[in-house]
């Protein structure tokens, strides 16, 4: 089925030679004063995004602490999982019958992530307008369910994945905890640094590799 | 179905134990030798792009597909059983290598203790103290039988560590509570990281006997008895759930299949899927006839054989024995038949989640590189007085790097799991933070086993395996045990809060553990208590053999890796000296 191309629509400005993105709650014609950048849409329509976006902003606020999903652009990345084989429940097994079993033995439910993103977001109608106050107390409400427990484990991943899946932007989540991505060795230094911050300058899998690598949602 | 030409021998499945037997085949016999495997080629030169914590820790890529092939599971025959509907608390490889591509790579012995742990027990503290629902017993094998084959076994993953145990004489700095040896170490122990090192410098201040993790991510260069050269690992953190980009690791496709490729009686079919076992004859003494697999074009076809090797993944390989019908399933009910029975895992928790006030640059080091303690494993502390049997190991590992899966654990003093609060603790604690695990040992219970699921199919349509599995107070207790000792160490080390493991609740299918799953397909010294002989040979069908996990009838605590290799070598060599001179039994 075709749908009508959706974009998430980013403000740009360039810090330092660092691309900040952020998402206004606002919506976004308003927003661009400069440059405007629209970041195709693979999954969600663009209210869907907005919610999205903003809901992961108060799992991981932009404060004091350091950068949230809004510069990580955590909705990018769940955007793409939704799309791609995760979303459509490729690696898990969607025989029945669905029963609702013991919690020990995990999800037993028909829906997709995707679907279930899909559903979820329709409860969360107008959340973008909410006050931060509000929003959270919208999220309390739905803190058990299985929706708001995929959302705060994607922001997770949308946080500090590497950069190739579209979240984590400029290693920001990694800078903010200190990860430094994969490194060829750490020969010289696993038995140093005792007790003190050992912060190698943080790379990406394509810097590293120096190779193009193609992400699982894409494909592989 | 197209019958292939015939050929000498078929070995099911292509990870450790397979092509361990594949390699010795090669070089020692000229008979024609066919690896089927159900998954795709992997070349270790493709690893480096593979350092992804999403695709290959949180989403699997070298795990088997559970949409296609799952297992059910249940904690007691009188409950219901669901799928898996995800890779959980184990998981099987899938692909060349097997999971011996993504493994941690900890490479430590059996404690000899646990081959007679049935025996050993009894004299000790007489048969009351056993639970009365346990099915432990002996092997019928022993560490002694065992040595030479751990020693090859060593020698060619270039197993990095530090002895305790020289031909009887205790050495300190190694662990003391191991069994004899009768050669060293191939390489020195592994660096040690921070973390570990605080563990290390703790325990022995409490009187216990630190020791480096035998690692099959090795210290230095090293050159295997088949001549192939491995470097020194790097510590860069990318090991279970990964193919080592370097090599490092010993993995199949870097130690077993460049020697393979060089013997042409051997190959490897790849994306075959093994469905059947056909044989034929008296009940008593069958022959495999061959097996039927799918092959790539999804055709099945049958592959005759005159000796057949199953060494898939532990579950799968009682599966397709009891696909085939080969031997009695096990019936808890009556206690008759053994295919099935003995299904243990470990029971590995964090014991005590440990928050310092210094970084600990944990992303640097390996899935075995750490320090352990021995003093609460097996039988090496006296149970008298205690309300459990076995143990298990406390161990600081270095691996536990990666944000991910990592990122989120805050100390008991704060409360919220989401938002500003949750986010300025995990962020902080991120790198302040690791676990002193515990790994224990499963007894084997007349209840936990397995069979064929009466509801749910795979995607060929035959039933997957139902395990039926669960805790009992005897590993609830050990838990407890462990769980106030990791705690009096974590104090030791230093640390400024600690969050002591809550207990063992019911087993748990979602919560990763380990991929060490036993048991099935068990060996020992009668075909009345056991599915093989200690030769790794079916009773009833003496032209199969059934190598892994499969064949431990419970226990040690630690992974079975090096034990399966040196069961392996065992096995061949019982084929290439005295099967293949003259077929049959061998008793």
């Amino acid at each position: 089925m075709m749908r009508r191309r959706q974009f998430l629509n980013l403000s740009v400005s360039t810090v330092g030679g660092v691309l900040v993105y952020s998402v206004d709650r606002k919506g976004f014609g308003i927003l661009a004063q400069d440059k405007t950048l629209r970041i195709p849409l693979r999954f969600f329509n663009e209210n869907e995004a907005v919610i999205v976006a903003v809901a992961a902003s108060r799992i991981f606020p932009s404060d004091e602490s350091g950068p949230g999903a809004k510069e990580a652009g955590v909705v990018v990345y769940i955007d793409r999982q939704l799309a791609g084989p995760y979303g459509r429940d490729a690696h898990r097994y969607t025989e029945p019958p669905f029963e609702d079993g013991p919690v020990e033995f995990g999800y037993q439910g028909k829906a997709s992530p995707s679907e279930i993103y899909r559903d979820g977001l329709k409860k969360l109608k107008g959340f973008e307008d909410l006050s931060a106050a509000e929003q959270d107390g919208a999220l309390k409400q739905i803190e058990t369910t299985h929706f708001f427990s995929l959302l705060r484990r994607h922001s997770i991943e949308g946080m500090f994945s590497d950069p190739v899946h579209g979240g984590n932007i400029d290693m920001v989540g990694w800078q903010m905890i200190g990860f430094p991505g994969p490194q060829m060795s750490y020969f010289d230094d696993v038995d140093k640094h005792f007790g003190e911050a050992f912060r190698p300058k943080p790379v990406t899998l394509q810097q590293i590799t120096g190779t193009k690598v193609v992400p699982g949602e894409d494909g592989k | 179905m197209k019958t292939l030409p015939a050929v000498d021998v078929v070995i099911i499945g292509g990870g450790w134990t397979g092509l361990l037997m594949a390699k010795e085949l090669g070089a020692r016999t000229s008979l024609s030798v066919v690896v089927l495997e159900r998954g795709g080629e992997r070349n270790p030169s493709d690893y480096p792009a593979d350092m992804d914590e999403l695709d290959y820790a949180v989403h699997h890529h070298m795990m088997q597909d559970f949409s296609k092939e799952p297992f059910t599971i249940r904690h007691s025959t009188s409950d219901q059983a669901y799928p898996l509907r995800e890779l959980g608390s184990f998981l099987p490889g899938t692909g060349v290598g097997g999971a011996g591509e993504h493994w941690s790579g900890l490479c430590k012995r059996f404690v000899p203790n646990c081959f007679e742990a049935y025996s050993k027990t009894i004299e000790r503290y007489g048969a009351k103290k056993l639970p009365d629902d346990h099915s432990i017993q002996d092997w019928g094998l022993t560490y002694d039988n065992l040595e030479p084959y751990y020693a090859h076994a060593e020698r060619l993953l270039g197993t990095s560590g530090q002895v305790g145990n020289l031909r009887g004489k205790k050495i300190e700095g190694g662990n003391i509570f191991e069994g004899p040896r009768s050669s060293d170490f191939p390489t020195p122990a592994n660096k040690v990281p921070y973390f570990s090192s605080l563990f290390r410098d703790a325990t022995k201040s409490l009187g216990y006997h630190p020791y480096p993790n035998p690692s099959a991510t090795i210290s230095q260069v090293y050159t295997n008895t088949d001549g192939v050269t491995r470097p020194a690992c790097t510590y860069c953190g990318f090991c279970t759930a990964y193919g080592c980009m370097i090599g490092a690791k010993a993995q199949p496709t870097t130690i077993l299949i460049p020697v393979i490729k060089k013997h042409s009686n051997v190959s490897i079919r790849t994306r075959a899927s093994v469905r059947r076992i056909l044989h034929d004859g008296p009940a008593t003494n069958r022959r495999a006839r061959g097996v039927t697999y799918i092959d790539e074009s999804g055709k099945e076809v049958f592959q005759p054989a005159e000796l057949v090797f199953l060494s898939s993944f532990i579950l799968n390989n009682s599966r397709l024995l009891l696909l085939s019908g080969i031997g009695e399933p096990y019936n808890p009910a009556t206690g008759k038949g053994n295919l099935g029975r003995n299904l243990t895992h470990q029971v590995i928790v964090p014991a005590a989640m440990l928050f310092f006030d210094k970084p600990l640059n944990r992303f640097m080091g390996t899935g075995s590189v750490g320090m352990s303690i021995d003093d609460f494993d097996a039988d090496n502390f006296d149970h008298t007085d205690l309300s459990f049997l076995r143990g298990g190991i406390l161990r600081a590992l270095s691996d536990t790097g990666l944000p991910i899966r990592t990122f989120g654990i805050v100390p008991p003093s704060v409360k919220s799991k989401w938002g500003a609060e949750w986010k300025k603790a995990a962020a902080y604690h991120y790198d302040r933070t690791a676990s002193i695990n515990f790994i224990g040992e499963h007894m084997a219970y007349k209840g936990n086993y397995m069979d064929l699921d009466p509801v749910y199919k795979d995607h060929n349509g035959d039933p997957v395996i139902r395990m039926t599995i669960d805790w009992r107070d005897n590993e609830r207790q050990m838990v407890e045990f462990m769980t106030r000792k990791a705690v009096e160490i974590g104090r030791a080390m230093g640390a400024k809060e600690i969050t002591p493991y809550a207990g063992l609740g019911k087993y748990e299918g979602t919560r990763y553990q380990s991929t060490q799953i036993r048991g099935g397909t068990i060996m020992g010294t009668s075909p009345d208590v056991s599915v093989v002989n200690t030769s790794s040979q079916h009773w009833q069908v003496p032209n199969l053999f059934v190598l892994g996990g499969s064949t431990i009838p419970q226990g040690d605590s630690i992974g079975p890796t090096l034990t399966l290799m040196a069961l392996t070598l065992h096995a061949a060599d019982a084929v290439a000296n005295r099967y293949l001179k003259s077929p049959g039994k061998l008793v």
